[in-house]
């Protein structure tokens, strides 16, 4: 690198970097996003293909036939579960011990932090019901799972029949080699993680649970189920997780290789797959899935029973079953068939499944993007970070290098008050982040005696009144730092450096962020990169200010919300989305206290002390 | 037969005094609580011999296998237990087995203490013994070997108590299939031409939940007074039949439907060659055709059994043994029973966790446990914690033996006592060590195993253990010396575990090369010159005129031009 040991050259390309460096950073944010809209055009991505050759050349032949004796015992558990008033646990152990497996329950209960007006509990208490089959000559090292929520209302009726039924076939084949548990989990989600968390013995969450009786070794992948009609037009495969984390896309090409191979119409983000993709609807269809893949991803909860899996590296995804207007309609029968396949291949594993990616985006069943082709669009968003702070860098350093101005150089030997200045606006965002972690949740009791509001609602306006009143800090510090130092020439050295720290600490965050949940990362980079690369305190305040806001963490998470809603085309007014923002707000707080979701801590603590530090340097004088 | 009868004459003529030797078989039918059939075999071969004898070669074998026979003599084996099983014994469900076997293969074996390289003779004995039985025995090395100090001690005759003459070693990923059992039959007096080992058909023993076959040799007395040494071979072979799979439903077996085959004639060397059906459980609701008017009781395993015995020596027995009918009802649950588990998530670390089961509902026992964990996990031992109804229950003997990297594994065995109708859990943390790259298995995401943990116990009697030794009780009864009435000798196995490691993508290296490669050359250098380097700013050099002129001046002696 002569470029470097060179001190003329080296000076070339600095100045080359700092004179064009506004336009360097303008292309590169055009070229993220146009680089990341260019991953649904179908020739940029890869079709996808099975990596796992366990499962791949071996075809097996489906002979499940019982679907309805399924349906049948669909309406006799609905009207146990009607006469028991939730889930029939009696029923369900003496249905599963009569099909011959292994029978065992476990009771939990758990407190939310506040109240979920979504679903409309508080004090949860509930029992998995699970039977256990298994395998013939096998040693109880490795296990499948197939869950089913036993839900309120009408609704998975059918999921928890048809798994039953399943359960009877399996158990009289002879060609099992890992045990197979069927799960029925009360109150979805939570019902799930008791169960995860008593099979693995942790404790992550502070739920109450009893512990398991019969466990059968480790599990290697698991399926999830959810019907609630007796014919359905097409399945809905869901892959996203707890934390944005994926299963192995060789789960996602398994139900495809068998949905094809039986015919059955199959979705993801429930969206059928167009073969047009030269056509501008065609890439408009594909652009919408991803987008909605990108945007379930980023929120960070798990969009079905399978995503709490994925923590204990174990591949699940949950199969959806969706009944529209189609006049093409597919049996319960089929469904099973399709179910007996893809738990025969998994049955195949010789190990886990890792073949295939971890890391993807899919624009269609058939189509993936992996993460070598999706990286560099945050990578040209995260570049201007670095090219802002090499400018400013070079900046910093040039009038010490400077000999004519003596004075710069006497004025910045006492450094060590300078760095605590910086060091101030640093501490307090990020007390007002812990503030905004901390105290949402924590006051709901006072907030609720003095205000007349619910507890959810006094938590999400908690929430909010915190992250408005952290705006109006950047003004005590300032106010601090004036008397410390006046001189004009050492707030603008103060400034730069602040911005500095800044931007590294952003940049540092966002790639974090991306290489474990990319689209959590992009969408942060897309609107926080732009403000925080060209925010100086030398702008109209107001002006700015005000994009400022409008750029703000809070808002990206407003605008996801409409977004969302226009991709699923059920668009909402102003109004309901403003419902729906503050229900998201809660929904994630809950994410995180149920089931460990990590965005609202990676928000609260993080992203948005460093977001308020630029907010700092708009109102720096 | 004519022809060869001289020649058998010359024969008994030739060694005078030729050991006696007498075989047995048996078959015992269990039907079980869940439904299934538990059938189990045994065949004992008793040959008044001792192949340890110094300066006597044993060169005639009659019923005794001659290749397991020179096994013993050569590697001065004084015990040898060797069991190869397919599946889990599911003690919940099923009860215990007569004789206990964990997943996958097992094998210990005590020398005689004139031998002085143990780990040598083990090593060969390892080697001979996976070709007798056509098995991966010889994957035993000193990395997976223990010698337990407690757990396991001898079977047969003689006391022996220095654990240094004892191997254990398991392989719980062994798969049993039938080129194992070939060999295994090979090993009877009559093959599988003759007597009850013509029920072994592979087809249908593979066809079921559990599988599991053994030999046990060890050393006996001859009579009661044990004036002199008899070695005993026994051969068991232990199978469960699924009648939920293979009989759609229908609680109804036969000898035919479960093994394809009818018994047609004792083995003609037999000695005794019986039949025996469990019908303890509900006498009258049992329909067995034909009946037979012989019954007998046994104590096996704390509880008094009644069966209808089948002497197949005698020619009535063959009318038609064709099909029995059945139903049942609860049976005894297990006093003692133990399950194992891996707790937590991640590749880091994890937690070890044994339950170990007392059912009795009034007296206390201390169970033995031993561990034998891979190096690969590295036990925390300091966070090992025994609680029993949620309090600290201490063993009374600890004996611990750390392993070391790639040489040798945990050995962990304690005494615990186990309070009455309680649940005792011991627990300990490991952390996952990172092998080196040509450590891994073909398959390393399919996890590495962790043998099963031995619980062995004298469980209290429910009824009085007969502790008088006679020949002519079951064999199924007489496997384990019972030393008081009081009280019967358990071995549970827990499930071995299936533990995945941190495992590297190993399509990555080539991409891993490449890069660090470059990133070494690019960055690495430049930077390494960048630090070292001393710069200094050049001067452009003066022009010649200049030069010259100061050329001059030196001469001159005249300070020079800059």
């Amino acid at each position: 690198m002569g470029l470097l040991s060179d001190p003329s050259r080296r000076k070339v390309l600095t100045g080359l970097l700092t004179r064009l460096n506004t336009p360097i950073c303008i292309v590169c944010y055009l070229a993220g996003i146009v680089w990341f809209m260019g991953l649904a055009f179908e020739p940029f991505t890869l079709r996808t293909y099975m990596s796992e050759n366990a499962m791949g050349s071996t075809m097996v032949e489906e002979r499940f036939s019982s679907g309805e004796r399924a349906l049948s015992l669909a309406k006799e558990f609905d009207a146990h579960k009607r006469k028991a008033g939730g889930m029939p646990v009696e029923w369900l152990v003496k249905a599963m011990q009569s099909r011959g497996l292994e029978v065992f329950t476990q009771s939990f209960s758990r407190k939310l932090p506040f109240p979920d007006e979504n679903k409309e509990r508080y004090m949860v208490r509930g029992t998995n019901v699970y039977g256990i089959l298994r395998a013939p000559r096998a040693p109880r090292t490795e296990a499948l799972v197939i869950t089913a929520p036993c839900s309120p209302g009408n609704t998975n009726n059918q999921a928890v029949a048809l798994l039953l039924a399943l359960a009877q076939y399996f158990r009289n084949q002879i060609y099992w080699a890992k045990d197979i548990i069927f799960l029925v989990n009360e109150h979805d989600l939570i019902g799930t993680q008791a169960w995860l968390e008593g099979y693995h013995h942790t404790n992550i969450t502070g739920m109450e649970y009893s512990p398991l009786q019969g466990r059968a070794g480790s599990i290697q992948a698991a399926l999830s189920l959810e019907l609630s009609s007796d014919v359905i037009t097409s399945l809905d495969l869901v892959l996203e997780g707890l934390n944005g984390q994926l299963p192995n896309l060789d789960l996602a090409n398994l139900f495809y290789a068998f949905c094809q191979k039986l015919g059955v119409l199959c979705t993801i983000q429930g969206k059928l797959q167009r073969n047009d993709w030269d056509t501008a609807e065609g890439y408009t269809h594909a652009a919408q899935t991803m987008m909605l893949m990108v945007l379930k991803q980023a929120c960070g909860r798990s969009w079905g029973d399978h995503g709490l899996f994925l923590r204990y590296h174990i591949e699940a995804a949950s199969v959806r079953g969706i009944n529209s207007f189609r006049h093409y309609k597919t049996d319960a029968t089929t469904i099973g068939r399709l179910l007996e396949g893809m738990v025969r291949k998994l049955n195949n594993l010789l190990e886990r499944l890792h073949q295939s990616y971890f890391f993807y985006l899919l624009p269609s069943l058939s189509r993936f993007v992996s993460i070598g082709y999706y990286m560099p669009a945050f990578g040209l968003l995260a570049v201007i970070l670095l090219l802002r702070a090499l400018d400013l860098w070079v900046h910093l350093g040039a009038p010490a290098l400077a000999p004519s101005c003596h004075c710069f150089s006497v004025s910045l030997q006492p450094s060590s008050p300078g760095v605590l200045t910086v060091l101030t606006p640093v501490v307090i965002s990020h007390l007002t982040g812990v503030a905004l972690y901390l105290l949402p949740v924590h006051l709901q009791e006072m907030a609720v005696e003095h205000f007349p509001v619910s507890e959810t609602e006094a938590v999400v306006l908690t929430a909010i009144a915190i992250y408005t009143a952290g705006l109006a800090l950047p003004h005590n510090t300032q106010r601090y730092t004036h008397r410390l130092i006046l001189m004009q020439f050492i707030l603008r050295y103060m400034f730069t450096l602040l911005k500095l720290t800044a931007l590294l600490y952003l940049a540092v965050l966002l790639g974090c962020t991306a290489l474990i949940n990319f689209s959590l990362g992009f969408i942060l980079a897309v609107t926080l990169v732009p403000i925080t690369a060209s925010i100086t305190p030398h702008m109209p305040k107001a002006l700015y200010a005000l994009v400022m806001v409008l750029l703000s963490p809070a808002f990206t998470i407003l605008y996801c919300v409409f977004i969302y809603q226009e991709l699923i085309e059920a668009p909402v007014s102003v109004s309901e989305g403003w419902m729906l923002f503050l229900s998201v707000i809660s929904q994630g707080i809950l994410d995180h206290a149920l089931y460990g979701s990590l965005v609202y801590p990676l928000l609260a603590l993080f992203i948005y002390p460093c977001w308020l530090m630029f907010w700092n340097i708009l109102f720096w004088n | 037969l004519d022809s060869r009868l001289p020649l058998v004459i010359f024969l008994h003529a030739l060694t005078p005094a030729a050991a006696r030797d007498e075989f047995q078989e048996e078959l015992v039918i269990r039907p079980l609580h869940s439904g299934d059939i538990y059938a189990s075999f045994q065949f004992r071969t008793l040959w008044d011999t001792d192949f340890l004898q110094e300066g006597q070669k044993v060169s005639h074998y009659r019923l005794f296998p001659k290749s397991l026979g020179q096994v013993l003599s050569k590697f001065s084996v004084r015990e040898l237990h060797i069991s190869f099983s397919q599946g889990f014994w599911r003690t919940m469900q099923w009860g215990q087995p007569f004789i206990p076997s964990p997943p996958g293969a097992e094998l210990w074996v005590w020398f005689h203490d004139t031998v002085s390289d143990v780990d040598g003779n083990w090593k060969e004995l390892t080697n001979v013994l996976s070709g007798i039985f056509c098995a991966s025995l010889n994957f035993i090395d000193l990395t997976n070997t223990v010698q337990p100090s407690a757990s396991f001690k001898p079977l047969g005759l003689g006391n022996a108590t220095d654990h240094r003459f004892l191997r254990y070693a398991t392989l719980p990923r062994e798969i049993v299939c039938t080129e194992n059992l070939t060999p295994w039959k090979k090993l009877l007096p009559c093959g599988s031409k003759a007597g009850l080992a013509v029920l072994m058909k592979s087809e249908k023993l593979f066809h079921s939940s559990f599988h599991s076959q053994a030999v046990h040799i060890r050393p006996i007395c001859q009579d009661e007074q044990c004036s002199s040494k008899a070695w005993e071979l026994r051969q068991t072979l232990n199978v469960v039949f699924d009648l939920h799979t293979s009989g759609q439903g229908k609680k109804e077996w036969s000898l035919f439907k479960m093994f394809s085959r009818t018994l047609t004639e004792a083995c003609p060397l037999a000695s005794s060659s019986k039949v025996y059906v469990d019908i303890t459980d509900n006498p009258e609701l049992f329909e067995l055709s034909p009946a037979t008017p012989l019954l007998g009781q046994a104590v096996v395993l704390g509880d008094r059994r009644t069966y209808s015995v089948y002497d197949l020596s005698r020619a009535e027995t063959f009318g038609q043994l064709r099909s029995f009918n059945l139903l049942l009802r609860d049976m005894l649950r297990p006093l003692l029973h133990a399950e194992r588990y891996v707790a937590g998530f991640g590749l880091q670390t994890g937690e070890i966790h044994t339950v170990i089961y007392n059912n009795h509902p009034y007296r206390a026992f201390p169970v033995l446990l031993m561990d034998s964990v891979p190096w690969y996990l590295q036990l925390y031992i300091h966070t090992l914690t025994v609680t029993s109804k949620s309090r600290d229950n201490k063993p009374s003997y600890i004996h611990y033996q750390p392993a070391k990297d790639r040489h040798r594994p945990h050995l962990l065995e304690m005494l615990i006592q186990l309070p009455p109708h309680s649940m005792t859990e011991v627990t300990v943390q490991f952390e996952r060590a990172l092998l080196k790259w040509t450590e891994y298995t073909p398959d390393p995401n399919h996890g590495f195993y962790v043998g099963s943990s031995v619980v062995s116990a004298l469980v209290p009697s429910m009824v009085a253990m007969r502790t008088n030794f006679t020949q002519d009780q079951p064999l199924f009864s007489s496997f384990v010396p019972v030393k008081e009435e009081s009280s019967y000798f358990v071995r549970v196995y827990t499930e071995p575990l299936l533990v995945n490691l941190p495992t590297p993508d190993f399509s990555m290296p080539y991409n891993v090369i490449c890069l660090t490669c470059t990133v070494v050359a690019v960055g690495y250098g430049s930077f390494y010159n960048l630090l070292t380097r001393t710069f200094q700013v050049d001067e452009p050099s003066p022009p010649l005129s200049k030069r010259l002129a100061n050329l001059i001046r030196r001469i001159r002696g005249v300070p020079l031009l800059t």
